[in-house]
């Protein structure tokens, strides 16, 4: 084997590895708040790529729209809840996020659209979009069932999976987009060369396994968010607000996928349902690192994203097969190390 | 159970459709389409509503049906009747090495596994050469009988739907069986199962195997009804969609998976056709509305429509009761090596740094009673988990009859004579009492999956229940034998948990509180039966916190306190025990 070719795989692995990190922390976080594993992780992806390539063109990203549409029905649903008590306070407060928020994203999106927009801006505007998609996704399709098994939520998240991978389809297309590079500034080491791009996916990874770690073990809000997990009657009993743990929830895994989104569609073109793919891999990830642990999960992930290179170079045709059996061999160990234990359902 | 009547009135009516002058040929793809989605939603029906196993993969296994038959038949002219058992025994074969591996994992890792390995499955039937890649295998010749060739959807369509009536019978007959009681149990974890000797993870892998099966045989269908083979309907989407109409259906129904399947199918031809129309040819605007309709009816109907149909439906399940006359054979008696029934020496068991069981010793003599008491915390359900194997002991020894049993599994334990009740009550709660009763005979019985589909283990069956009924006579619940567990009271539920462990013919009964939750009278009733029963040759082991219960009826009593006995004998000298009197009141009364 040639060291040069081994060093590029790596590379390549690694890249695309920290990708797979960064949404394999994302469904780590939403399943262990809410229990919802989240298929539409992948589309949060995809519209944050998308929305970014097509921001880069000057024009508004039907995306936009989605947002400013579901605001409309989280606040019905909003209103629906409140009935029995329509205060002027709660009414203006869900004015405000579901109507306000949207809107002022879709103004500035049109504001700002023009193909001589700089990157940050879209960058900004692509991840408010997704953001509020993903608050309005939960408060619309998982908040009203919250409480069912873990089994109705995986249900309801495959619907929004389908309808918003149909709704991408809508919205961009069938063809393919790239989006502009963030830098095109670029560090040669040896025969390798780190693309300022890559840079930032590496730097991007690292600190958001550091900002999540630290949220999640040393902060209040953190400490409430896994109660929500483990027990959300218990969490409602001492005073966490179930419902803000899921959206914040949510929120956080939206921006990551953007943010993985408009890291990678500058490097290879994103089609509408590029994201589910990408996603599932995030998914094994996830699982190897045993949806809870961060560290773990962002360490499967590398294996994941450098196994895909490798396999892809050595026996292109079985890449994926390879990468998706790599699940059973860490099945196996995890059913031998740990004994069934108990648990009770529904 | 018994409604044969309107399973006989949907064959005729299925039987009826396509002879119906003017009925469009592609109503009957239709139903061709829907009868195959059907075969494997109720594989799913049994593995994810009833056993708890969710799969993702279900389409996968329809491919392994698919394709063997489609390799078998084309590349070496195998004829497809031939190819039957081979493709059901393909599909089984992958089901034990995937079941192996994945259904011991508990919870969320199951979903996930299943889809992982569901696409990779599938990306290796559009890659392997000898299947055809991802132009999959064409030209397979249709089914024939004599010279009568399946070729249009109109003659297939009965090859399909007997396929459907037959193993909806068949897993029918299986949920209402002993292996079928076993397989009911599972979802409600596996430690009440297992106390009666239940295998769970055998249930387990034969769950996941049957629904394999199923699968397989919709494959086989579909490859001789398209007269061809494509990875496409074998990837993930599909085997999303196959759990989606056994959810919509009603998971836990064996009719709500053919339901499902009229429901899911129909819909997305009527999607697909129609909304073009509605929005000017937007392309894949049906995936959109299926999307949020089914976000829609979860919110709406969480359980699925089956159960709603039937609970508006004025059918009221006939009342079955066994016939109490039947014997049913003793346990097998294993020989004593011992006088002692049971023998605690110095056990002990340790969390971590907490001593939950420290060096106890104790034991039980034939036809006495004795009890466990304690504060809260003393380490008395312990106790009752290490005997019966649930927990395995940090070190010390368990004996019963002489037969050491510290770290054998609960199923050995049981086999011994040794049934319990449990503190928290493992009945299943959509399972009359009748059935939960007949859980505790699950080892005096012996017919097995194959027999109880085809109906062969009615005689067994029928003993079983006898005896189910004869312990629920005798624990005075009669008139409650069909209801389901989960309308009783708490205390009525604990006394279900008592006729269930007297089921297994026991020696010795563990009662783990069994008087909460019940009225003075009751209690009183309780006492009488468990002085009969060691009248009777029974020993009985209870832990208690009604000290007038305990006092008045037990022959002996050992005290705990943080993990250690502190006194034992008989109720007059504990009650005047100063070491019991400072441990429950806390001073030097």
């Amino acid at each position: 084997m040639n060291t040069t070719i081994m060093l590029f795989l790596l590379q390549d692995g690694i890249t695309n590895g920290a990708i797979y990190a960064l949404l394999g922390l994302a469904l780590v976080l939403v399943f262990a708040v809410t229990r919802v594993i989240l298929i539409p992780q992948g589309e949060f992806v995809t519209y944050g790529a998308l929305s970014y390539a097509v921001l880069a063109t000057g024009k508004v990203p039907g995306t936009a729209w989605l947002a400013m549409a579901m605001g409309l029905v989280a606040l019905a649903l909003d209103l629906f809840d409140a009935r029995r008590s329509l205060r002027l306070k709660r009414v203006a407060r869900a004015f405000a996020l579901n109507i306000v928020l949207p809107a002022a994203i879709l103004a500035l999106a049109y504001g700002f659209a023009s193909p001589k927009a700089p990157i940050a801006v879209n960058i900004a505007l692509s991840l408010l979009i997704v953001a509020a998609i993903g608050l309005f996704l939960y408060r619309i399709a998982f908040q009203p069932i919250a409480h069912t098994s873990v089994l109705v939520l995986l249900i309801a998240s495959v619907g929004c999976h389908l309808a918003l991978q149909g709704l991408g389809l809508v919205f961009f297309g069938a063809e393919g987009l790239r989006g502009p590079a963030l830098s095109n500034a670029a560090l040669t080491i040896g025969p390798l060369r780190f693309t300022g791009q890559s840079l930032a996916v590496y730097g991007l990874t690292i600190g958001f396994i550091i900002a999540l770690w630290l949220f999640f073990g040393f902060t209040l809000m953190g400490k409430a968010l896994r109660a929500t997990a483990v027990n959300r009657l218990g969490a409602r009993l001492v005073g966490i607000r179930t419902t803000l743990s899921g959206q914040i929830a949510f929120l956080l895994a939206s921006l990551i996928g953007a943010i993985s989104g408009i890291l990678i569609v500058p490097i290879t073109t994103l089609y509408y349902d590029t994201g589910f793919l990408i996603g599932l891999k995030g998914f094994i990830a996830a699982i190897i690192g045993g949806l809870v642990s961060y560290p773990l999960t962002a360490v499967a992930a590398l294996i994941v994203g450098s196994v895909e290179a490798f396999s892809s170079f050595y026996a292109s045709n079985f890449k994926e097969v390879i990468v998706f059996t790599l699940i059973l061999p860490v099945l196996v160990l995890r059913s031998l190390a740990a004994p069934a234990v108990e648990e009770e359902k529904d | 159970m018994h409604q044969r009547l309107p399973v006989i009135i949907f064959a005729a009516v299925m039987a009826a459709i396509p002879f119906i002058p003017g009925v469009p040929p592609f109503w009957i793809v239709l139903l061709n389409n829907i009868g195959l989605a059907a075969l494997v939603a109720m594989g799913l029906v049994l593995l994810t509503g009833v056993g708890g196993l969710t799969s993702f993969g279900q389409a996968a296994f329809c491919g392994f049906g698919a394709y063997t038959t489609a390799v078998l038949t084309t590349a070496y002219g195998f004829s497809p009747w031939l190819t039957l058992p081979l493709a059901l025994l393909v599909s089984g074969i992958a089901a034990v090495l995937l079941g192996i591996v994945t259904v011991r994992l508990s919870g969320h890792y199951l979903p996930l596994g299943t889809i992982a390995w569901g696409i990779g499955l599938f990306y290796l039937f559009s890659k392997l050469e000898f299947l055809g890649r991802n132009d999959g295998i064409s030209g397979i010749p249709p089914l024939s009988i004599g010279s009568f060739r399946m070729l249009d959807p109109g003659s297939i369509y009965f090859a399909i739907w007997i396929g459907v009536l037959i193993s909806a019978l068949l897993t029918m007959n299986l949920l209402d069986s002993r292996t079928g009681r076993a397989i009911r149990a599972l979802r409600r974890g596996h430690i009440a199962g297992e106390a009666f000797g239940v295998q769970t993870p055998r249930a387990k892998l034969l769950v996941f195997i049957y629904a394999a099966v199923l699968a397989g045989l919709s494959g086989w269908l579909y490859a001789h009804f398209q007269r061809a083979a494509n990875p496409t309907p074998f990837g993930a989407q599909a085997g999303i969609e196959y759990l989606f109409i056994a959810v919509v259906g009603g998971a836990g129904y064996v009719w709500g998976a053919v339901l499902g399947a009229g429901i899911v199918v129909i819909l997305k031809e009527v999607l697909q056709s129609y909304l073009p129309y509605v929005f000017g040819g937007q392309s894949q605007l049906e995936t959109i509305v299926f999307g949020i309709l089914l976000v829609v009816l979860l919110q709406l109907a969480p359980t699925g429509v089956w159960p709603w149909l039937m609970a508006r439906l004025p059918l009221k399940p006939g009342r079955k009761i066994p016939d109490t006359s039947l014997p049913l054979a003793k346990r097998e008696r294993t020989p004593a090596s011992a006088a002692v029934l049971l023998q605690i020496e110095k056990a002990r068991k340790q969390f971590g740094g907490v001593i939950a069981v420290n060096d106890v010793s104790f034991d039980v003599q034939a036809r006495e009673i004795v009890a466990l008491i304690g504060p809260n915390g003393a380490g008395k359900s312990t106790t009752f988990n290490l005997i019966t194997g649930v927990l395995t002991t940090t070190g010390g020894t368990i004996s019963v009859l002489g037969h050491k049993v510290d770290n054998a599994p609960p199923q050995e334990v049981v086999k011994l004579g040794v049934s319990r009740t449990f503190q928290h009550v493992k009945l299943v709660p959509d399972m009359t009492v009748l059935e939960n009763v007949a859980i505790g005979a699950h080892l005096r019985g012996s017919s097995g999956a194959i027999s109880s589909m085809f109906r062969l283990d009615r005689a067994d069956e029928a003993k079983l229940l006898a005896e189910a009924a004869r312990q629920i006579e005798r624990v005075g619940l009669g008139d409650q034998i069909d209801q389901l567990a989960g309308s009783l009271s708490l205390g009525q539920q604990r006394i279900v948990e008592i006729a269930r462990a007297l089921c297994v013919d026991p020696l010795l009964l563990l009662l783990d509180e069994p008087a909460a939750g019940l009225r003075h009278m009751e209690k009183q009733r309780l006492a009488a039966l468990l002085r009969q029963l060691r009248d009777g040759g029974m020993s009985v082991l209870l832990v208690e916190h009604d000290m007038g219960f305990v006092m008045d009826l037990a022959d002996r009593i050992v005290v705990l306190d943080f993990g250690t006995k502190i006194a034992e004998g008989t109720p007059a000298a504990i009650k005047t025990n100063p070491d019991v009197i400072k441990a429950y009141l806390g001073a030097t009364a």
